[in-house]
């Protein structure tokens, strides 16, 4: 009976998502043999008694032992089904401690996902195969829903908190997500493909940083400029030339700094790179050694973006 | 008239009276200032098919768009996103808010209840034109804030997109709660109608399954309804004044707003659906001649299916973030449903078993609603299990579901008891033959309708969507052809009803052998309902020979 469950179900993209399904084929047979069981007394009762003039019918009133036994078997019934249903969902409810973290903002009407390591995408979802992977989700207008067919989970996304859901995705390829919960004019555009890679494109898929930036491919120093903004740089670091706990990036491109040990250095691309990552190798005059050092933490297409950036503000 | 009557029934043939309830005045001012009963539930009855049709073209309006992906049809986009949001939040509003609730009570509960009891009228006659009032200025006030440009918010009004979206949301959500209002005011005037008005020697247990049913909803609009409307005004306050209630940004909780309206709406479901039940449980007896099976069983569960109902309401959150173990509760509450469900279902085929079965079209309407409501109440199951609801639920799956329950069912049960009750309410039989070949267009082409959406929610097909992935289309299509054949049933209907005015009255006091008390007054029933005080001789559905009885 594959066929069946083929038919009525996505596919499976997950080992739970192949328990849902068998839960959902055991409650289709059972009611379906409970529907032949209703529909097919009422269709003989019709027949074998249809009207007949002069045919009485009996005066039966009730009979306990039938009643009790019609309140007691389906009462029985359902609490088998309700165990059932609690002991797949508790696997849904509960994530396992060592699931990959994926930060997801929902809003009008786009998917914003965010990786561990700062990597950011929109309307597209990577994950590795085979290693449980937790959205941690909320919305930055209405409520939106998370919803992944294939995996068979979904849950809500509410403005001013977070809530979760998760999943191990074992079969690699495109799977759909898409929104669930009513949310205006571009509900039902708000979706994107949810990517299952093997380890190899997983580990591609990070070093590029995502598909975002490709869009500013050709605008380096806006992409730039979103990584000033998205990576703390604005919070020492002014675009205008006013001071602040760092030099001003304001017509800084090509100047020749004075350092605090004396000498001075020309500020072009090495300095600036040098800077991101070993922030403590030169420091301005006037200015405390407190820059955090950003190595690891962008990615070369990030530092070329800050650069391009840098040399826009003349 | 060729119609059989069991030796059990009640015939009460007597020449026609010349003054009945319909010209025992005359002018539109002794109809809109009249308390009486009956033409209060005409006059309801008139304004709830009105909703029903404008709901309906509504729904027929979203089936055709949905036709193809793009909701192209001859080259043109039949709907926008916007208006498409706007037709089904309206084709909601109106079937929910205008129709449904009010269908069954207060029209043919109107008509029939004191008729069934006995009685002269309903405890509170001036009460009763008041809350018909009401239902008609929150209807006025719905249909000028869909001309005013209407709302796009899906009938739930969920927050905070209700409360930040353009439109006269307002002005919906002010219509909403006159309208609740009006539901309060019957299902009063009914409990107290009950409790107060039964007929000499008429017990608890010797009323008529209807009027159980209508009193366990009655109890229901009383106690869930002003909840509806606090709900409503705190929403307003917000909207208007900025008073964060719901809204995070202002401080407030958007699942709380979820909690107070499903505390309402799911007992809502139950004053749609209990009716609906009860119009079966005369329908059954009725045209099987035989008792009622299982009676008083029949009585406890529409009571406890309203008792029920006021604790299940967190089943329609299970993925919209209340607590977990609210939602583990939830689930396990929601199966106490089946239970007395399932009672009702044994019974009304207890009753069908060694029964003299004749199929008029009430009782066609009777064995689709056996049916439909099967379907209906089986996947529920499948909602009501936590791990696959998680994957159905916000598809349309639970739109299959709950139109299955609604439409298939409440609706269903309410044009049987329609047909059922036209000749006692109008003088005049209906159209046998146009009557069944109507069901049976009904029937086939609302399951052609629905049934097609069970597959497309499973397949992962999310409800109120504009467009949708080419897979889906086919299942679509089936269900668009389908929404056509039952429009055309429905409006067969509506003709051979409206037909059946223009000839003499011919319905005979008694038509189907009834055993309660409306029976017994002519058809249609004199202003005061019966020549005098009938008294209860007989427990209803009793289809004994009367000589054997003595």
């Amino acid at each position: 009976m594959d066929w069946l469950r083929n038919w009525m179900m996505p596919p499976q993209g997950s080992a739970y998502a192949a328990e849902v399904d068998f839960t959902y084929m055991g409650l289709f047979w059972l009611c379906a043999v409970m529907f032949i069981g209703i529909a097919g007394a009422a269709a003989w009762f019709s027949w074998r008694y249809r009207f007949r003039p002069g045919r009485v019918t009996p005066h039966d009133t009730h009979n306990t032992k039938l009643e009790v036994i019609w309140t007691v078997l389906p009462l029985m019934l359902c609490i088998g089904i309700f165990f059932w249903g609690l002991n797949g969902w508790l696997k849904y409810a509960v994530a396992p401690g060592d699931a990959m973290e994926i930060q997801v903002t929902a809003k009008k009407w786009l998917w914003q996902f965010e990786y561990p390591d700062g990597t950011r995408t929109v309307n597209e979802i990577h994950v590795p195969a085979h290693k449980a992977v937790k959205f941690v989700m909320t919305s930055e207008d209405v409520i939106h829903d998370f919803f992944v067919p294939d995996m068979r989970v979904k849950h809500d996304i509410i403005p001013g908190r977070y809530t979760e859901v998760w999943f191990t995705p074992t079969v690699l390829g495109k799977h759909r997500f898409t929104c669930a919960e009513y949310c205006g004019k571009g509900h039902s555009d708000m979706h994107g493909d949810l990517s299952v890679d093997n380890d190899a494109d997983y580990a591609k898929f990070l070093e590029t940083g995502g598909t975002e930036w490709e869009q500013y491919k050709d605008h380096m120093d806006q992409w730039g400029k979103i990584q000033y903004e998205r990576n703390g740089c604005s919070t020492c670091h002014s675009v205008d030339g006013s001071k602040s706990k760092g030099p001003s990036w304001k017509g800084i491109w090509h100047k020749m700094e004075e350092l605090n040990n004396g000498t001075t250095v020309l500020v072009d691309e090495a300095y600036v790179r040098e800077s991101m990552l070993y922030p403590q190798a030169k420091i301005v005059k006037g200015f405390e050694p407190i820059m955090p050092s950003f190595n690891n933490l962008l990615r070369d297409n990030q530092i070329k973006g800050l650069i391009a950036y840098i040399q826009s503000l003349q | 008239m060729e119609h059989a009557l069991s030796p059990g029934a009640r015939i009460g043939d007597r020449p026609r009276p010349a003054v009945n309830y319909l010209n025992a005045s005359k002018g539109i001012m002794s109809w809109l200032g009249t308390v009486d009963h009956k033409r209060i539930g005409i006059m309801y009855l008139v304004g709830v098919l009105t909703a029903f049709l404008m709901g309906g073209c509504f729904a027929l309006l979203i089936r055709l768009s949905l036709l193809t992906p793009t909701h192209m049809l001859f080259g043109k986009v039949l709907l926008t996103a916007e208006q498409y949001n706007r037709v089904f939040t309206l084709h909601g509003a109106i079937m929910v808010f205008l129709f449904i609730i009010p269908a069954i009570p207060a029209s043919l509960g109107n008509f029939v209840l004191p008729l069934m009891l006995g009685a002269k009228d309903v405890a509170f006659p001036r009460l009763n034109l008041f809350s018909f009032y009401l239902w008609l200025t929150g209807a006025i006030m719905a249909i000028v804030a869909m001309v005013l440009g209407a709302v796009d918010t899906g009938w739930t009004f969920y927050t905070p997109y209700s409360t930040t979206t353009d439109g006269p949301v307002t002005l919906m959500i002010l219509a909403v709660f006159i309208l609740g209002f009006s539901s309060i005011f019957t299902g009063l005037n009914f409990i107290a109608t009950v409790h107060k008005l039964r007929a000499p020697g008429m017990g608890w247990f010797d009323m008529p399954l209807f009027i159980w049913g209508i009193y366990a909803t009655a109890v229901i609009q009383v106690m869930a309804t002003p909840v509806l409307g606090i709900t409503l005004v705190l929403l307003a306050l917000e909207r208007s004044f900025g008073i964060g209630i719901f809204d995070p940004k202002l401080g407030g909780d958007p699942v709380l707003f979820q909690h107070f309206f499903w505390f309402y709406s799911h007992p809502a479901v139950y004053i749609m659906i209990l009716p609906g039940m009860a119009i079966i449980s005369e329908l059954i007896p009725t045209f099987s001649r035989k008792t009622m099976f299982g009676y008083r069983a029949m009585a406890y569960a529409s009571v406890s299916l309203a008792l029920v109902s006021f604790i299940v309401w967190g089943h329609h959150m299970f993925v919209a973030g209340q607590s977990q173990l609210a939602t583990v509760v939830f689930s396990a509450l929601t199966f106490l449903v089946a239970i007395p469900s399932g009672i009702k279902v044994f019974n009304w085929l207890g009753t069908m078993y060694q029964g003299n079965i004749s199929f008029e079209t009430p009782m066609l309407y009777a064995i689709s609603f056996l049916i439909l409501f099967a379907i209906g109440g089986l996947t529920g199951i499948f909602l009501g299990t936590l791990s696959t609801d998680v994957h159905l639920t916000d598809t349309y799956f639970v739109v299959a579901h709950f139109h299955y329950v609604m439409m298939g069912s409440t609706v269903i049960a309410f044009i049987g008891g329609l047909h059922y009750w036209w000749p006692k309410m109008t003088g005049r039989m209906y159209n046998e033959n146009w009557g069944r070949i109507a069901c049976g267009l009904v029937f086939i082409g609302f399951n052609m309708t629905f049934f097609t959406q069970f597959f497309l929610g499973s397949q992962g097909m999310p409800r109120r969507y504009y467009n949708y992935p080419d897979q889906f289309q086919h299942l679509h299509a089936v269900s668009t052809v389908g929404s056509w054949i039952l429009g055309l049933g429905l409006f067969i209907t509506l003709a051979y009803l409206l037909a059946s005015l223009r000839k003499p009255m011919d319905a005979p006091d008694n038509p189907w052998g009834g055993t309660t008390m409306e029976w017994l007054t002519s058809s249609p029933p004199i202003e005061h309902n019966f020549e005098e005080q009938p008294v209860l001789e007989r427990e209803p559905y009793d289809y004994r020979p009367v000589v054997a009885s003595k």
